[in-house]
């Protein structure tokens, strides 16, 4: 056994050992999730269980949400793991992400895109009585809606060689219509309107008197803009004045980075303090 | 020693982000925080509307951004609970719907218990669709094209608040919370271009920078990560003294780790680059790369 393994699993021991003593010889113990009987919803009567306090009245303990929360942090430690070295643990935190993720989203995708988009408007009557009551029975199926069906089928053609290519049909069809909808509202929101939004005054008054600072933002948002624009200005070298003004644009764009890879940071410490929010006070109980 | 840390372990950079953001955690003691205009416009506007208005609350994240936004969500709740405006809950993402349910058992069912607000009457859950720009495109054009009924199953036209709500102009404040795509970007593009419609955000701290450009002329305000998040609960502390309880002031708590892992990433950078000034000049030209 290497040294640096003796190390690691001394300190596994130790920290199984601190575990238990903080479980068996303190009042708080460690994780222990509690429930309380409640409605699904106002108007229906199923009982369900949701997250208690131990000190609510009807809160009893829940074994499964216990073992929930032990799994949830030994999947965080897991994780943490990585950032000392690529192992089994994180691996199959991984491994359970990726796993529960994609079938938490064929699972929705199914009731919210198949069945209460689609066949909700091909086959209204068995919808309702099957899956969705609240629709309205009376109303028709639209048959319109078998385009979608036929194309949504289309895209599993391309399991099949010979007539792979028809699975490029409904792709093109995305494509088309992504692009035609996203280009027109783009150029509203994105373009037309933020140059509208950039169209300030140089000096400021309020209420008729001078108003230096919000003087000072426009020329600084505007002085911004233009350097900015002039680096993308490729029509000319940027030599003089030109060049000046596109090298001013560079540290424009640097401070801009800069801020959006501070608040990057600023994410990712709130994700980070989050997780240890859980391990100390929900499993540790500290 | 320069030699030492230009080689330094990476390992002990983490240590040191742990324990920067560990022990302001388990000491415990939260900074004041004060509201930017961006946050302020936002909070006054549900303030000032009067009781009674229609919010629509967009809560598109799920729980792997809910450390960062779910705060701002709790709060938004609150302060529309507290001025008794009708809330819209709906979201567009998968995995957001139990970030719904959460907001309406702990804050409207559970803390606002003696408020006796009525689903249906005072709050409403939309629940989750699919479609993207498209749905959103739907909920600003023809709302009934694409809701139908609630999460529960029950026809619109069956509950009070929503018979007459066609689409999202019907609103008097559209607030939406986005952890990415589809998200506060979309729904500016989308519904923003659709006819004046007062939009505010909430968006985590990767997508901010894109959102700046849009305020104030295409969305009213914006809640920049859990910044923004700890400066409307200290706007909500400042009008409301029930809410300067520290137990309510999650954002606010989050911004001492903050401080703390901000000043060793400061300190870092500033190291990191004497201690390369100084081995390449030790070493001469092209050393310490």
């Amino acid at each position: 056994m290497t040294r640096e393994a003796k190390i690691g699993y001394g300190l596994l021991l130790v920290g199984v050992l601190l575990l238990t003593a903080k479980g068996l010889f303190t009042e708080k113990g460690l994780a222990k999730a509690y429930v309380k009987p409640d409605r699904v919803a106002a108007s229906k009567e199923v009982i369900t269980y949701i997250g208690a306090k131990a000190d609510e009245p009807q809160a009893v303990w829940s074994p499964s949400r216990t073992i929930g929360v032990w799994v949830a942090a030994f999947l965080t430690l897991a994780c943490f793991s990585y950032l000392y070295r690529d192992n089994v643990c994180y691996k199959l935190a991984e491994a359970v992400i990726v796993g529960v993720s994609a079938g938490y989203t064929m699972v929705v995708g199914f009731w919210d895109s198949i069945i209460a988009q689609l066949m909700v408007e091909l086959t209204p009557k068995l919808m309702q009585s099957w899956a969705l009551p609240g629709i309205d029975v009376n109303k028709p199926p639209d048959w319109t809606y078998l385009v979608p069906l036929i194309l949504g089928g289309m895209l599993f053609l391309r399991f099949v060689p010979k007539i792979g290519w028809l699975s490029q049909w409904p792709l093109a069809f995305v494509v088309g219509t992504f692009a035609g909808l996203r280009l027109v509202l783009f150029l509203d929101a994105d373009f037309v309107s933020q140059i509208r939004n950039t169209l300030l005054p140089l000096i400021v008054l309020v209420d008729g008197r001078f108003d230096f600072w919000l003087t000072l933002r426009n020329w600084g948002i505007i002085v911004s803009l233009l350097s900015c624009l002039m680096y993308f200005f490729f029509s000319f070298e940027h030599k003089g004045v030109v060049g000046r003004v596109a090298r001013f644009g560079v540290w424009v764009l640097m401070i801009a980075f800069g801020a959006s890879f501070a608040f990057t940071v600023m994410g990712r410490i709130t994700l980070l303090t989050k997780r240890f929010e859980f391990l100390f006070y929900e499993w540790l109980r500290l | 020693m320069w030699e030492s840390l230009a080689t330094l372990d990476r390992r002990w950079i983490f240590l040191a982000m742990a324990l920067a953001v560990a022990i302001p955690i388990l000491i415990d003691r939260p900074f004041p925080e004060s509201p930017t205009p961006q946050t302020k416009v936002v909070f006054d506007t549900v303030e000032n509307l009067p009781p009674g208005s229609k919010i629509m609350l967009a809560l598109d994240y799920d729980p792997g951004s809910a450390a960062e936004l779910a705060p701002m969500a709790t709060a938004f709740v609150r302060h529309c609970c507290l001025k008794r405006h009708k809330m819209y809950f709906l979201t567009l993402w998968p995995a957001g719907t139990p970030m719904i349910d959460a907001n309406i058992r702990d804050i409207i069912k559970d803390e606002f218990a003696d408020s006796k607000l009525v689903y249906g009457e005072d709050y409403v859950n939309l629940g989750f669709k699919p479609g993207n720009e498209v749905a959103i495109k739907l909920v600003a054009n023809d709302l009934r094209k694409l809701y139908t009924s609630d999460v529960e199953g029950t026809n619109l036209d069956d509950i009070p608040m929503t018979r007459n709500i066609n689409n999202v102009r019907d609103m008097d404040l559209v607030l939406n919370i986005s952890a990415g795509y589809p998200g506060a970007k979309e729904w500016v593009q989308y519904a923003g271009t659709q006819g004046k419609l007062r939009l505010a955000v909430g968006c985590t701290g990767v997508q901010s920078p894109q959102m700046y450009p849009y305020f104030p002329d295409q969305v009213i305000g914006i809640l920049a990560a859990i910044k923004g998040a700890a400066e409307y609960e200290a706007a909500l502390g400042a009008k409301y003294e029930q809410y300067r309880d520290p137990t309510k002031t999650v954002a606010i708590k989050r911004m001492a780790p903050q401080l703390v892992a901000h000043l060793l990433m400061v300190g870092l950078i500033v190291l990191g680059n004497i201690v390369h000034f100084t081995t390449k000049r030790k070493a001469g030209t092209g050393a310490g790369r």
